[in-house]
């Protein structure tokens, strides 16, 4: 289709919109569709259709943020979200149309949860339909990718990504445009694009709603990489164990085909890109660059040494970008909004705006966008309103199981990647979990360790050995059969596996204990039993 | 998630194999299609057998070594049959700290199984996830292909006993 043609798909739809604006929006992503939020989208559109009085019309939109209270439900234009909605709720709901909002399932929209945050990723989850693409577009979908082709050359566009300062969302944090750029003067007969949806962060769900929710917003940002490396090809590598955004991508990528905006000649331009989704099997080790390549050419997901970095010799051997989905998901916002824009928010260092998914024990359990350089205080005391009643937070654990724990007495630190850092954590990919006075740090620490032992692909020997060492030693601790030298032995053998392994699997596997042990080294300390003189001589 | 896996009739065999057979046909029987052919497979027998680990090796001409390689390496493939339900325990960090572990413990104790394990008489199998991605209904399980949040020991063990047999 013509640039034209598709402004002319767009304006119809919102026609449509401005036609019919009395809209209720059901939550359509895994969370609230796992407390039947497609059951209450169906029966409200059969009551709706019954009854002829009330003009409105229900439709499945995405992510609203709030998961703990879901489904959620919008009504639009009054403004309005409702939480907790049920099927028996609905005869209520849509009497109350026509007269009084329901004070009691009424969620207070000025609350700091939704106040504080600044959507640039989650833009418009609450109006979009993730099924339908004329849907993205009537809400400015394409119109960067459009642009592109028609307008800029790819040497704008590595330009501008670089100047809005956005850096991998993934957990790294290695400047976007840079990469993009090495990638670009890299020679190869063919290049490819990668984005990397295999969210394996254990308490991470951010990018499973935006893959759920805006699927044509990553076609999008990928196709753009595509065109500003000169790659013609990309891979979409996506969790098996997320079977909807799976469903949805499919989707997505047929109808984006369909209307041109993927596949040959886009938008009549001489730019290719085809999108192909490969499946992950559940290996935590394939966030890692190269066993990721691995494992879309078929074999084990192991890495292996770099460099060359697939930026130069990467999926088949050819110059590969790998980008993260909320990476991805930037890139249209920054072309269409520019560069000087999304680089006013954010920090010096750090630009932008950044994605979290709060669970654990908090009040507001969800996802929420918040400008980078937001304190920790910020977004778990307020947004998230704190612990629950009668409890009280002690520390935020963020990152997974690269990361590390930050106790609430340093809850005033800015969240960016250098500050997150410093503390001996990391950005992640943007899970915190909150935990109270009843969780055991050294509990949590153990749980870590076992992760990564279980994941450890086996390739390195610091990673392999290393890790199930380190959870033997946490073990005993925790039975209470430990003594002050295994604190001694856990930390040097920390040490060594954090320098000497192969991947970053391996050398952030000590962050979760080796920041615990910082900052709670008492719980450990209390755990402890006098060394028995004569066995250890 | 694949289906829970039925016995399969022999008669439909052939017929099983060819969606298999589809699968790796789009990918040129290459090497490459070997993890797409043993989801294939997974989604077509409920889980992964040798017969069928001997066949893809044929077919994408590769050694069963490799095929048995790739197929234990990943967590999402299973080697044995699952029981007619499945109940698959969150362990993801959210799920964690609001007590996933004593989740599986109660399971433990009342059906006699582990993670991965399947009662004798083939009724249940009981699973962990690494994150299912519900971490807002932490704790979460999901018994056959249903996730259930905000969920304790006990209402689960009562879920489960509700299953017909």
């Amino acid at each position: 289709m013509t640039p034209e043609a598709l402004q002319e798909v767009a304006k119809a739809e919102q026609d449509a919109l401005a036609k019919q604006p009395q809209r209720i929006g059901v939550c359509t992503a895994a969370g609230c569709l796992s407390c039947k939020s497609g059951d209450v989208l169906k029966n409200l559109q059969t009551a709706l259709d019954r009854r002829a009085d009330v003009p409105y019309k229900a439709v499945g939109v995405g992510c609203m943020g709030l998961c703990a209270r879901g489904p959620l439900v919008s009504v639009e234009p009054q403004g309005l979200l409702y939480e907790n909605i049920t099927t028996a709720d609905i005869p209520a709901l849509v009497d109350s149309l026509a007269a009084k909002p329901m004070k009691e399932k009424q969620s207070d929209l000025g609350m700091p949860f939704f106040k504080r945050q600044i959507k640039v990723v989650l833009d418009q989850f609450d109006k979009i339909q993730p099924e339908r693409l004329e849907s993205y577009l009537a809400h400015g979908g394409y119109e960067a990718l459009m642009n592109c082709v028609a307008h800029r050359s790819p040497g704008d566009i590595l330009d501008m990504v670089k100047r809005s300062g956005l850096r991998g969302r993934g957990g790294g944090g290695y400047p976007t445009g840079l990469k993009w750029e090495t990638v670009a003067k890299a020679r190869g007969d063919r290049k490819f694009v990668i984005c990397n949806a295999d969210e394996g962060d254990p308490g991470a769900f951010m990018d499973r709603s935006v893959l759920e929710c805006a699927p044509h917003r990553i076609l999008e940002g990928m196709a753009i990489a595509g065109y500003a490396i000169g790659a013609s090809a990309g891979y979409l590598y996506v969790r098996a164990e997320y079977p909807l955004a799976v469903q949805r991508l499919k989707l997505a990528i047929r109808q984006a085909e369909k209307f041109g905006l993927l596949g040959d000649h886009i938008c009549g331009s001489s730019f290719s890109f085809k999108v192909e989704i490969r499946l992950g099997a559940g290996a935590f080790v394939c966030g890692e660059e190269t066993a990721l390549i691995a494992s879309i050419e078929g074999r084990r997901g192991q890495p292996r040494p770099r460099p060359p970095y697939p930026a130069e010799k990467g999926l088949w051997g050819f110059p590969t970008l790998i980008n993260n989905v909320e990476t991805f998901a930037n890139i249209p916002a920054i072309l269409v909004k520019t560069p000087e824009w999304f680089a006013s928010m954010g920090t010096e260092q750090s630009k932008g705006t950044k994605v979290f998914a709060l669970a654990g024990k908090i009040q507001n359990t969800g996802l929420i966008e918040v400008p980078m350089g937001i304190s920790l205080r910020e977004i778990v005391l307020e947004m998230g309103g704190g612990a629950p009643e009668g409890h009280t937070i002690k520390a935020v654990q963020t990152g997974g199981p690269s990361g590390g724990c930050i106790p609430a007495e340093h809850f005033d630190i800015s969240v960016d990647y250098e500050s997150l850092r410093k503390m001996g954590s990391i950005m992640g990919s943007g899970g915190m979990i909150v935990m109270d006075e009843t969780s055991s740090m050294v509990d949590v620490a153990r749980f870590f360790m076992e992760f990564c032992k279980s994941e450890s692909c086996g390739k390195c020997v610091p990673c392999r050995v290393g890790t199930p060492q380190l959870y033997e030693l946490i073990e005993r601790i925790r039975a209470r059969r430990g003594t002050r030298r295994d604190i001694a032995r856990m930390e040097s053998l920390c040490e060594m596996v954090r320098t000497t392994s192969l991947c970053g699997l391996g050398q952030t596997a000590p962050n979760p204990l080796l920041s615990t042990l910082k900052y709670f080294r008492h719980e450990y300390e209390e755990l402890l039993v006098d060394e028995p003189e004569e066995t250890r001589t | 998630m694949s289906a829970p896996a039925k016995p399969a009739p022999l008669t439909n065999e052939e017929k099983r194999w060819r969606l298999v057979e589809v699968v790796m046909r789009r990918y040129g029987f290459s090497g490459d299609a070997l993890i797409e052919a043993l989801h294939a497979v997974q989604e077509t027998y409920g889980f992964i057998d040798e017969e069928s680990m001997r066949k893809v090796a044929v077919a994408l001409n590769l050694p069963l070594s490799k095929v048995y390689g790739v197929a234990t390496f990943y967590h999402f493939f299973h080697l044995k049959p699952k029981g007619r339900h499945t109940c698959v325990v969150c362990m993801g960090t959210a799920c964690y700290i609001k007590g996933a572990d004593a989740i599986m413990q109660k399971l433990a104790a009342e059906f006699g199984i582990k993670d991965g394990e399947t009662t004798p008489d083939d009724h249940l199998s009981v699973m962990t996830a690494r994150c299912v991605g519900s971490c807002g209904l932490a704790p979460a399980i999901v018994l056959d292909q249903q996730v259930l949040g905000h969920i304790g020991p006990d209402q689960i063990v009562q879920h489960i006993k509700e299953l017909e047999s």
